[in-house]
């Protein structure tokens, strides 16, 4: 219902449609073209001779006989195994998500239902352990790690991870508690629950939506980090993002960058399903932080 | 809540952050004061009848076992890691400003010494994305908020995508698409007109390309948090603005901008925080020659056969207090409002 005021002059509704355009380009241009690139041969992707072959394929018919080729995935997940860093990556997510969400889940809820004033500054210092780089800490972790024989295995990065995402999870459930009326557990207690029954029975059921943002953004800062998965985890037991790292050391002066383009797409699929199905918890897990504050 | 509960419910976080962020962080600060222990060398005489006596100087392998058994840490060293060149370079800081006629040409000099290169980009970085995520967020904002309903979704959908997407792939998305035979790469020189342009052999252009990629990656943060910010928007305000007869451009001004400021502070808060650790972009556009971080520093140290720790440890001190002093501001103010609600 756009009153007289509100409608808006052709030119701005071109200049607003036109950004909109250009920002969409901006945005998924650069993925669409990798990904079509993945199944074209180095010299259609890095073209020389005419950009246009990365779009026909030239070089790629020349070569196999079609336009299409799936030799980079090939020599990605076969020839170099890229199939064990995914397995890797997965496992390390998967018990991050759950440790994370179990920690941060009690310390939160705790952090919300306390009025004393050491909560404050356990957030506080949060904030300030979320404001470090994670690379600053990994120094400190070696040495313990070497001489205890902890480095290299994936349960110690997964516990740092872990640690490291506390700060983030703690905040972040924080303000989904504060948001949940503290009458609703109190009522619960005068019926003779004890905080934990309380927590478990009613508070839990009425989290989800908030536990599974979360968990979504424990699984994003699993999933993408680099920094300490690259320094804590030992060559076969790399995930994804360390070993495509690797590739390129060695792929650029292989001549096998296409294997390190097609490990590159692989590993952004599950990104681009995990925005394709949970793109409004997302997004309310972003604001949520926002509007608190 | 009870002390005892809250602690109980408290243990596993507050257990997982004081082993794994609190105590490496102790060690960091000592590793930064201690120099791992030189090898204990003697020298022995060997004198053979026909030859006569040498001297050979060989490691004491006992007595280096022993002294680094008597003081694990190493030995103490105080400041002295922080101050040498690959640090603060206290020395060389000192002559280059002795010896320059100018503030552009010491500056010139400071840039020379590895930890000031890696800190000038770091702050450029960070005081050059920051506001621009905030800016291009907030016109993406602003863009959508007019669109229609369907749109929205889909203009969403793909904006999320260099925000979720890992950085390191992010940087090489894009790198691979400026290398030179890449298709942006190609169109560059076109415009250019010069085809032997490339964005790797250029400092400034390095520097730009890095910058492109961290104003691509968090504008959509920004933007999403902008625009559920405008779904708040108090209608009546805006309707008396235009009553009033406020251009457009004034009701973003007076209206929208400070309805959102408190967002805005948001937005810049994290933005400093994430820029300022700014790393996977120079791997991934393989920059290290052109730009270097201080994050990338410490990981460049710790990398390798030769595991520098106690240097790793300095940076590390030294970009934990570089982010303090950034945070200062907001960790003061977060404090002013504690103590005028207590």
């Amino acid at each position: 219902m756009a009153s007289a005021a509100q409608r808006k002059p052709l030119g701005l509704r071109i200049t607003i449609y036109g950004f909109a355009i250009i920002w969409l380009i901006a945005a998924a241009f650069p993925f669409i073209w990798t990904a079509w690139g993945s199944f074209k041969v180095e010299l259609d992707f890095f073209s020389i001779a005419d950009w246009t072959y990365a779009l026909t394929g030239e070089r790629t018919k020349a070569e196999y006989g079609s336009a299409f080729t799936e030799a980079g995935y090939r020599g990605a997940w076969i020839q170099e195994e890229f199939w064990r860093n995914v397995i890797n990556t997965f496992i390390v997510c998967f018990f991050v998500v759950c440790t994370s969400l179990t920690f941060g889940t009690l310390g939160g809820y705790a952090l919300s239902r306390s009025g004393h004033k050491y909560t404050f500054w356990l957030l506080i210092t949060a904030l300030i352990f979320r404001a470090m780089p994670p690379i600053t800490l990994v120094s400190g972790y070696l040495l313990p790690f070497f001489e205890w024989n902890l480095w290299g295995i994936l349960p110690t990065t997964i516990i740092v991870l872990v640690a490291i995402n506390q700060p983030f999870t703690l905040w972040m459930l924080h303000s989904f508690f504060q948001n949940i009326p503290k009458e609703l557990d109190e009522s619960a207690k005068v019926d003779g629950c004890t905080q934990f029954q309380a927590f478990r029975h009613v508070i839990i059921p009425v989290m989800w939506p908030g536990v599974i943002t979360t968990g979504l953004f424990s699984f994003l800062l699993a999933y993408n980090d680099f920094a300490v998965t690259a320094m804590l985890l030992s060559e076969e037991n790399r995930t994804m993002i360390p070993e495509i790292a690797a590739y390129l050391g060695t792929t650029y002066t292989e001549g096998n960058v296409m294997f390190a383009v097609a490990a590159v797409v692989s590993a952004t699929v599950p990104l681009f399903i995990l925005v394709m199905f949970f793109q409004r918890q997302i997004v309310s897990g972003l604001t949520a932080g926002a509007v608190k504050g | 809540m009870r002390h005892s509960t809250f602690f109980w419910f408290f243990l596993p976080t507050g257990a997982a952050m004081l082993l794994f962020i609190a105590f490496p962080l102790v060690s960091v600060v000592l590793q930064s004061i201690y120099a791992p222990h030189p090898a204990v060398l003697i020298e022995v005489e060997n004198c053979t009848p026909l030859v006569g006596c040498t001297t050979e100087t060989t490691i004491d392998q006992d007595a280096t076992r022993e002294l680094r058994e008597r003081e694990p840490l190493g030995r103490f060293v105080g400041l002295e890691i922080f101050f040498d060149r690959g640090h603060l370079a206290i020395t060389e800081a000192r002559e280059a400003w002795s010896s320059s006629q100018s503030w552009g040409e010491y500056f010139d000099k400071l840039g020379n010494l590895p930890f000031y290169r890696a800190m000038a980009f770091t702050l450029t970085f960070t005081f050059v994305v920051s506001p621009l995520v905030i800016l291009l967020g907030l016109i993406i904002a602003l863009t959508v908020n007019a669109l229609n309903e369907r749109l929205r979704g889909l203009v969403i959908f793909f904006s999320l995508l260099p925000f979720v997407v890992t950085p390191l792939i992010g940087s090489l998305v894009l790198f691979w698409m400026i290398d030179s035979r890449g298709i942006l790469g190609s169109f560059i020189q076109f415009l250019a007109g010069d085809p032997s342009l490339s964005l790797k052999a250029s400092t400034g252009l390095m520097w730009v390309s890095i910058i492109v990629y961290g104003v691509w990656h968090a504008a959509p943060f920004a933007f999403v948090i902008f625009y559920a910010g405008l779904q708040t928007l108090p209608q009546d305000q805006v309707e008396a603005a235009q009553i009033d007869g406020a251009t457009r451009l004034q009701q973003v001004r007076y209206v929208i901008v400070p309805h959102l400021m408190p967002l805005v502070t948001f937005v810049a808060l994290i933005q400093l925080m994430d820029n300022f650790r700014v790393f996977e972009p120079i791997v991934g556009f393989n920059a290290q020659a052109h730009a270097q971080t201080l994050s990338w520093f410490i990981f460049n140290d710790l990398g390798g056969e030769t595991r520098q720790l106690s240097s790793a440890s300095a940076s590390s001190v030294l970009t934990i207090i570089g982010v303090a002093i950034l945070l200062s501001p907001v960790l003061v103010r977060t404090w002013r409002d504690f103590k005028g609600k207590v």
